[in-house]
């Protein structure tokens, strides 16, 4: 076999999805960093600082929390790991404290990133503030007024939040818009995008920089259950970024059954929908060819979710070759079983998950895990950022 | 020899190639722009496929081609508009410019043969790699005489403008600095002409043709002083929003340029 999942080829495909399709203004900065990441994050000097930051800045090694209330619920033993303990809430400082390393040796001064539930801009603005860099997110101008506490946050911190005004207005635009940042700004600039999407390398860089989550998993399972190996992890899935983490070193574990879980919307036939495995076609979209929600014509469609950390009409390509091959089992979870798996994890175990998060803890039910199946679900983020939803849908949650 | 040779070979220089974006402002516009843009005096014409994220370019554009995607344009529509357009426009060289996915789900090899049924004779499509064009693509371009044109940056390589000079057998669109279309210049002067004359100096096999920000007669003026003539789109899209007449505005427009 010519690739690995957790290996693209040179040129960045997993399977038939991947590659670098982009417009020759952004093939030199592309190029530069798929060039350099490898060797740079070989570095000794720069695992000792990524290493250190995660442990000091972030708060790693995460705990990984035996929930026996959610257990006995679900007569299985769920493990929760503990994402939304990480400093800013979310798994996404994980991939920007590294890519801001990655900026610096690369020389670059000036930092931009998209954002769509606020937690990346939230995780890439606080990393330049801690290394004194210029910061610039865009932000769907509907994500700004739904995701309001972190666009106060992200300015808090010292960056400079602009609206996305085309299209859909969401994450999707807000990609755009960084892109066309990147095209206007060559030299000075890095992109970091919060995913595992975009042109090769961004899907290997971002996987391999949130593949702590898995790794620390590994010894952590080994410790309370006696074995490194569980029968299932469970992540919600957007753009991918915390199920590639989470998934990344049982990729090649044939024993773990790998669940994703997308965001069915209003319905994954109603035509407000984000579950791009089931509604999606080869296509390409911000320089990677994966499973596209598209019109017959080829032109990106909308996606819905109320959750605005998950309504992307792509995954990355490394989740279409996982959904493609079969690897990963995917699920899609509606808006309101996402809000009532919000109350039941507050109710029960007295955490209040994000809305994206929430979706992968409805779909345990689904996965017919038996007594003595151990379930490790990814909990990608903390609820703060949705109190406001969570107030608006108070009919539906309590 | 192709269209888009003999008019280089014709004219030599002060080249004006007309971008404008198929289906706007209205559905049926595309033919009538044409022959107005062709009988206005431009060298070449560029049509754009609608898309619904144009990556490459600025506002004016993607706002045209939300309008267009808006009026119903597709594929199959501008194909059927482009039926017979060479019995109306013979000699003026006809561009397809694009993103790839649209491309991709057409299909490579019908929508080669259907621009060549048109006598489309070259097509752009900023998104589509090099490597992936030569693995994947030359071979049904070439079947079909299509030409492909590949952008060119201050930031392209010595050895990969030699590269993309073999590729084709059209023109270089040498983008004129950092941004996406339709933007300002904002590069210190001499900073875009060492650019210009780096390119020049490499005695390439293609002609070149300059874009992104030129917008009048000065900008095409000075364009034409590095290169064997310019490209316009966005201002041209300007000059074509909220008229009556669209036909009769792009032909004001370019007279503007060319006067």
């Amino acid at each position: 076999m010519s690739t690995t999942y957790q290996q693209p080829t040179e040129r960045g495909y997993y399977g038939q999805f991947g590659g670098a399709f982009i417009p020759e203004m952004l093939y030199p900065n592309v190029e530069e960093l798929r060039q350099n990441y490898l060797d740079i994050m070989a570095e000794p000097a720069f695992q000792e600082e990524y290493q250190q930051l995660l442990r000091d800045y972030v708060g790693r090694p995460t705990p990984l929390f035996e929930a026996k209330r959610l257990s006995e619920k679900y007569n299985t033993r769920v493990f929760l790991k503990r994402e939304d303990l990480c400093h800013t809430g979310a798994h996404k400082v994980n991939n920007t404290v590294g890519q801001i390393l990655l900026a610096k040796r690369l020389g670059k001064t000036r930092i931009i990133a998209e954002t769509g539930a606020g937690q990346h801009g939230v995780a890439t603005a606080t990393v330049c503030a801690l290394m004194g860099m210029q910061c610039i997110v865009y932000m769907g101008e509907i994500d700004m007024e739904r995701q309001k506490p972190n666009v106060y946050r992200m300015r808090l911190l010292g960056a400079e939040v602009r609206a996305a005004m085309s299209g859909s207005r969401t994450l999707k635009d807000a990609t755009n818009e960084a892109i066309r940042d990147w095209i206007s700004n060559p030299v000075d600039t890095h992109y970091i995008i919060g995913s595992v999407v975009g042109p090769h390398p961004y899907p290997d860089l971002v996987a391999r920089l949130q593949a702590v989550i898995s790794e620390e998993m590994r010894k952590q399972l080994l410790e309370k259950t006696g074995s490194e190996l569980p029968n299932y992890v469970v992540a919600c899935v957007g753009g991918g970024s915390n199920a590639a983490g989470a998934f990344y070193h049982f990729l090649e574990e044939p024993s773990v059954n790998l669940v994703a879980v997308e965001a069915a919307g209003h319905g994954v036939n109603s035509g407000h929908s984000a579950a791009t495995s089931v509604l999606g076609k080869p296509g390409i979209i911000h320089g990677s060819r994966t499973l596209l929600m598209q019109d017959e014509d080829g032109q990106i469609t909308e996606p819905y979710s109320l959750s605005a950390g998950l309504d992307y009409p792509g995954i990355g390509p490394l989740h279409a070759y996982l959904a493609d091959s079969g690897r990963a089992r995917f699920i899609s979870i509606e808006d309101e079983a996402a809000l009532r798996a919000v109350a039941e994890l507050s109710r029960l175990e007295g955490i209040i998950p994000a809305l994206e998060t929430a979706h992968a803890l409805a779909a345990l039910g689904q996965l017919g895990a038996g007594p003595d199946d151990v379930v490790v679900v990814n909990l990608s983020g903390r609820g703060d950022k949705d109190l406001e939803t969570y107030l608006k849908y108070a009919d539906t949650i309590l | 020899m192709n269209r888009i040779q003999q008019a280089f070979q014709k004219k030599g220089k002060d080249l004006l190639n007309i971008y404008f974006t198929a289906g706007y402002p209205t559905l049926d516009a595309t033919v009538p722009l044409i022959k107005a843009i062709s009988a206005a005096g431009a060298d070449l014409i560029e049509i754009g496929m609608p898309f619904s994220d144009p990556l490459a370019d600025g506002p004016v554009i993607q706002q045209s081609s939300t309008v267009a995607l808006a009026n119903g344009m597709n594929m199959r529509v501008l194909f059927s508009q482009l039926k017979n357009i060479r019995q109306e426009v013979a000699e003026t060289p006809i561009l397809l410019m694009g993103y790839l996915n649209p491309v991709m789900q057409f299909g490579v090899e019908n929508f080669c043969r259907e621009a060549a049924n048109a006598g489309v004779d070259g097509v752009i499509l900023p998104d589509l790699p090099l490597d992936d064009y030569v693995a994947e693509y030359q071979e049904t371009f070439r079947k079909y005489n299509l030409r492909p044109v590949f952008l060119i940056t201050p930031q392209t390589a010595p050895e990969r403008i030699r590269r993309i000079d073999e590729l084709t057998d059209s023109f270089l669109y040498l983008v004129s600095g950092p941004g996406t279309t339709g933007g300002q210049n904002t590069q210190a002067e001499g900073v875009q002409e060492a650019y210009f004359q780096r390119i020049e100096a490499m005695n390439l096999r293609n002609p070149r043709l300059i874009g992104f920000g030129i917008g009048d007669k000065a900008s095409f003026q000075k364009a034409c002083q590095h290169a064997e003539g310019a490209i316009i789109g966005s201002a041209l899209i300007r000059a074509l929003e909220g008229v009556e007449d669209a036909p009769a505005a792009a032909t004001r427009f370019i007279s503007s340029v060319l006067k």
